[in-house]
């Protein structure tokens, strides 16, 4: 069975890498098992395969990951069409930030380190092609990416006024931040695995 | 039973703060309402932190928690330790429990299978410093205390809550602390550098893989935490 990680960073089989990974099975074995919970094995009662491919397909290229990207990309493409992955793609590259951003409560201790960044919102055209559902999942996928300090019960409204479940805005959730994991993670192990090639 | 960092003490926390501060607490029927458009918890009377601290904090859901009476077995596993049933935080994420289950192993393994490679303190340092980076107050406050605990350097970890992730810091810590900053930034900035001021410090590659995902883990953990509830200090606190 391949491991996704492995894929997304490089990892040579048999090399000094994977000798790390193997080291700590549990977080290899349980990594992957967070991905197949979330992308293989699903219930697609409160979050369909398609907008999972595709929340995920944004989110790659908001980490600016190519390898991951195209991963994900394939995923939507499967799941929701060419149309479907070709739209991601446009509005992902236009909703691309260096984060993380956000303001604090203006007049708490914290104020003096905000930091302000684009606040990424659909167009009616954008609500148009997606449907209001995943319009609605991206926005709030770009909040939790960059700005994750303005979360707020609002943006939770704003999911629910487009027809997300309580259990689908958990599946969301849980989507987003395993990502927030999993691209760090092997953008992390790739600059071990380049060294490796180096040696 | 180990618990587990930021989980075990929002399981104390917001089993003691939540059932008073709700608003709106009637449990949803059943599965005819399963895919009903989610209903918002608020909590107008919170006192919310508004600064970085090591004391211990509640943590209140935006969500509605599963019904613990209605818990099925597969649920209970996505808990893993059954005590977690009386979080509202778990008892919230438990709503999809295959990806509970497979996030809190990662999660376990990750901090606590700590018999070689990079010790707990350093560990939680990461998770600190990554929580203190990306504005989670209440995961900073558990990571901080267990940093603080397991190094004996309250001060040290007060300065990072205090005067952010550039505050002054001897070379291990300041190589932790960077690699962790770095790989939280949207896109990661981790560079070789930041591997190389690691094993100046004299961790092994395994303490640098281990930075690695300590510090991963924690962009997944600060985003749940923000983003389906919030901190509160505890009643005369």
């Amino acid at each position: 069975m391949t491991d996704l990680i492995d894929r997304l960073a490089g990892v040579r089989p048999g090399g000094s890498v994977d000798a790390l990974r193997r080291h700590r099975p549990a977080t290899r074995d349980n990594a992957q098992a967070s991905y197949d919970a979330l992308f293989t094995e699903i219930d697609e009662t409160h979050a369909t395969r398609a907008e999972r491919a595709a929340v995920a397909q944004f989110v790659a290229v908001l980490h600016d990951d190519e390898v991951a990207a195209a991963h994900y990309a394939a995923l939507a493409r499967d799941a929701g069409g060419d149309r479907l992955a070709d739209a991601i793609s446009d509005v992902a590259g236009a909703a691309r930030a260096t984060g993380p951003y956000g303001r604090y409560p203006a007049d708490g201790p914290l104020a003096g380190e905000s930091v302000d960044g684009p606040r990424f919102l659909l167009d009616d055209h954008g609500h148009a092609e997606l449907g209001d559902r995943l319009a609605a999942a991206l926005e709030h996928a770009h909040l939790l990416v960059f700005r994750p300090r303005e979360s707020s019960p609002a943006a939770l409204v704003a999911l629910a006024d487009a027809g997300w479940s309580t259990d689908g805005i958990v599946t969301l959730s849980q989507l987003v931040s395993f990502l927030a994991f999993q691209l760090r993670v092997a953008a992390g192990l790739r600059l071990l695995t380049n060294e490796e090639a180096a040696a | 039973m180990t618990g587990s960092t930021t989980d075990r003490a929002a399981t104390a926390a917001a089993a003691s703060t939540t059932a008073a501060a709700a608003t709106t607490t009637t449990a949803p029927a059943a599965d005819a309402a399963r895919t009903e458009p989610a209903r918002i918890l608020a909590h107008p009377g919170a006192s919310v932190p508004d600064a970085f601290t090591q004391a211990e904090l509640g943590w209140l859901p935006w969500l509605e928690p599963a019904d613990e009476a209605t818990l099925t077995e597969r649920q209970y596993a996505g808990l893993v330790d059954r005590s977690r049933a009386s979080s509202d935080y778990f008892r919230l994420l438990v709503r999809d429990p295959d990806i509970l289950r497979a996030r809190t192993l990662t999660d376990k393994d990750i901090f606590y299978n700590a018999a070689d490679g990079l010790p707990r303190a350093e560990r939680e340092l990461a998770a600190a410093a990554t929580s203190r980076f990306n504005g989670c107050i209440f995961c900073a406050s558990v990571h901080a205390r267990f940093a603080s605990h397991h190094s004996k350097r309250h001060d040290d970890v007060q300065r990072l809550l205090d005067d952010g992730t550039d505050a002054a810091q001897d070379a291990a810590w300041r190589a932790v602390i960077d690699a962790a900053v770095a790989l939280a930034a949207t896109p990661s900035r981790l560079s070789p550098s930041h591997l190389d001021a690691l094993r100046a410090a004299g961790f092994d590659q395994q303490s640098v893989a281990d930075v690695i995902h300590s510090a991963a883990f924690f962009n997944w953990a600060n985003r749940l935490m923000l983003s389906l509830g919030e901190p509160e200090e505890p009643a005369g606190a």
